[in-house]
């Protein structure tokens, strides 16, 4: 019987790599398929290969990552900076619920968690995860057990009872980090009260991991972070240029790194690599759609479900989505990071996230965004299942048409739960929209 | 005949067709109950209108509706784009257009241009629209034709507060069955649909002027419903039925 922490090795650093290497050489050997000659997108990005490669190897890690590392499960606002300082692997429900979104699979694990009495009313992520635990079943292969879960308030409140629950099941202890909500700029009592829970946080980390902190380990993290903070920014404003050389489509799904191994050296080279790609393509004028007339704002979350529909019928009618406030929060951090000093870093920079701050922080944001990126119209995405993003969406239509002259629609739909959303009907609206530009 | 282009609005309960000439008269028209294949029925449809307005077969067709992108027009455009065209072409006023259909109801916004500045919709529900009357029409056994009759004589209105079709009907039952009398019902139904279309528009500028389309319209109960809603007058537009095919018959001009 080979340990399990030896399998782990085997697959980080054999295994895994080995696998690609077979796929990618498989992928050489089959004739390529381009696009269809009618699509109204330009060439695909040619670094989705690597993005595919860099997250099948996370969860094939992860499937033998309990035993042999301590593994966390954390919400996608936590600073995991610290836990990976103590060689704790991640894994974020959220967005494992997102993949089981596109893959359309919600409804099955959603019904699992409605039948014990989760309301529909919950969000479609709680419900998706929760659902996929009780049904011990994922489109990723295996989930690795946590032996910590790690909720940091900052998104929602709705983290700390989902988490809350998923303790109670798994039997697992949870912290909480509580980031109060700001007006403005925070406090400095608001960043010493998050320091404060962050250095609990790392005794907790400790005790479970049996490891200690090494500080020139963590600061090591908190630079890989802040680099590949700043390395997605970059990459996003790219799209400044016209015609932009991705869609926030694909924005959506190139976030996954940050999200999920932000602090690590593979996030930083994957981005790099992008970050060339995306400037060989401003460079050449090859855009993310072959004909970008206007472009976009979206607001909110994707809805997962709908991304292939809803980004072509846009592409179809030359319009692009060319900055999206969800992709551009993780850029957005950077501003606050300070590398060498990890600790109130965190604190700031984490409690300063889009959806725990004021409505006029957020529309500064949006009008920024809006004349960073000259768009000519916002996509408010009015999400059933996230409340604090969809609050105040109305006035910030209002404002944003005052303000910036920027025209939006307001689209109610659902992140990840298809019964929420009504194709047809929000079609209808998109392409109303589209037809008051022309 | 130079000029003349055809409008189609395939609709979730009725099926409309324009004949418009050069001048931007309507030629000839026609309202019928949607049929589940809409390209079969336009197809029809279609034929007739050439046949009595002489229109060659060339003569382009534009489509709006929920089954405009089946019905091989030259152009398909939603309908909140030609319920404002045809709103304008009408009344050459900006101002503020409810539509009430079938299966939506829809508050736009019409500039001084003739363009969409701005619109809402009922969403994910048809609360709020002409089904929601006439399934409710249907369990109280009125005809559209006895609604005005009878809401005029309603000495009091009856409060129906659901906001669901479904939950609605069941109330209205609840209320027939207490013994209320139909005309307070029906009266009570129209105000509460009113005001969820109000609701849509928002709070509108003193000087704005409010015009409706749509099957709905041709009910003067639920226009002077609306018009209370609302606070000010609101004006029909000639055939409210036929706005959107106008307005796609303008589509393709």
């Amino acid at each position: 019987m080979i340990p399990r922490r030896v399998q782990y090795e085997l697959i980080k650093h054999v295994g895994g790599p080995l696998l690609m290497e077979l796929q990618g050489l498989s992928k050489r050997l089959r004739p390529r398929r381009g696009p269809r000659p009618d699509s109204p997108f330009g060439p695909p990005l040619e670094s989705i290969g690597k993005l595919k490669d860099l997250m099948t190897r996370h969860y094939l890690e992860g499937r033998y990552a309990d035993g042999a590392v301590p593994v966390a499960w954390v919400t996608s606002g936590f600073p995991v900076e610290l836990l990976r300082t103590l060689g704790f692997h991640s894994v974020y429900p959220e967005n494992h619920a997102a993949l089981c979104g596109v893959q359309r699979l919600t409804p099955e694990y959603s019904a699992a968690a409605e039948r014990l009495g989760y309301s529909r009313s919950l969000c479609s992520y709680a419900r998706t995860d929760i659902g996929a635990v009780l049904l011990d079943k994922t489109p990723a292969g295996r989930l690795p057990r946590p032996d910590l879960l790690a909720c940091c308030t900052n998104i929602c409140q709705t983290v700390l009872y989902w988490y809350r629950c998923l303790a109670d099941h798994l039997k697992v202890p949870l912290v909480l980090i509580d980031t109060p909500f700001v007006y403005g700029d925070s406090a400095a009592h608001h960043q010493q009260y998050v320091a404060d829970q962050l250095e609990e946080l790392l005794s907790t980390a400790e005790r479970i991991s049996g490891r200690r902190v090494e500080p020139e380990k963590l600061l090591e993290v908190a630079r890989l972070s802040y680099e590949g903070t700043l390395l997605w920014g970059e990459c996003l404003a790219e799209s400044t240029h016209r015609p932009a050389p991705w869609t926030g489509f694909d924005g959506f799904f190139h976030i996954a790194p940050i999200v999920t191994l932000r602090g690590s050296t593979e996030c930083n080279a994957y981005y790099r690599h992008l970050l060339d790609e995306l400037r060989y393509r401003v460079k050449r004028g090859i855009g993310g759609i072959k004909e970008e007339r206007y472009r976009l704002l979206w607001d909110n979350l994707p809805i997962w479900f709908n991304v292939r529909e809803m980004s072509t019928l846009l592409a179809e009618s030359r319009f692009n989505i060319v900055v999206t406030t969800y992709t551009n929060a993780w850029a957005e951090a950077g501003k606050r990071m300070d590398p060498t000093d990890p600790i109130n870093s965190a604190a700031r920079s984490y409690t300063h996230v889009i959806l725990n701050e004021d409505l006029d922080r957020r529309l500064d944001l949006m009008s920024r965004l809006a004349r960073d990126y000259q768009v000519d119209g916002a996509l408010l995405h009015s999400d059933r299942s996230c409340k604090p993003y969809s609050i105040g969406q109305v006035d910030l239509r209002d404002k944003l048409a005052e303000r910036a002259g920027i025209k939006s629609l307001l689209l109610e739909a659902d992140h990840n739960d298809p019964r929420a959303y009504s194709t047809e009907q929000g079609n209808t609206r998109i392409q109303a929209f589209m037809e008051s530009f022309v | 005949m130079s000029g003349v282009t055809l409008g189609v609005d395939a609709g979730s309960t009725t099926w409309k067709g324009v004949v418009l000439d050069g001048a931007g008269e309507i030629l000839d028209s026609v309202v019928v109950a949607s049929e589940p294949l809409v390209e079969q029925q336009t197809r029809v449809e279609l034929a007739k209108l050439r046949e009595a307005t002489c229109a060659p077969r060339e003569t382009p067709v534009g489509a709006t509706g929920y089954g405009r992108k089946r019905v091989g027009a030259d152009r398909a455009i939603t309908e909140i784009t030609c319920h404002a065209r045809g709103a304008f072409h009408l009344t050459a006023k900006a101002g503020v257009l409810v539509d009430m259909g079938g299966q939506d109801s829809k508050v736009i916004r019409i500039g001084a241009d003739g363009t969409v500045a701005d619109f809402s919709m009922n969403d994910k529900c048809a609360a709020g629209t002409g089904r929601f009357l006439e399934v409710l029409l249907g369990r109280l056994k009125v005809g559209w034709d006895q609604v005005p009759g009878l809401v005029d004589s309603a000495e009091s209105s009856v409060s129906v507060s659901s906001t669901c079709t479904v939950f609605a009907e069941s109330e209205v039952i609840s209320l027939m069955a207490e013994g209320e009398p139909v005309p307070g019902i029906l009266k009570g139904l129209h105000l509460s649909l009113a005001s969820r279309v109000a609701a849509l528009a928002g709070i509108l500028p003193d000087d704005i002027e409010v015009f409706m389309s749509g099957g709905v319209a041709l009910g003067s109960a639920m226009v002077n419903a609306l018009a209370k809603e609302l606070g000010r007058p609101v004006t029909v537009l000639a055939e409210p039925q036929l706005v959107g095919a106008l307005g796609a018959a303008l589509s393709v001009r």
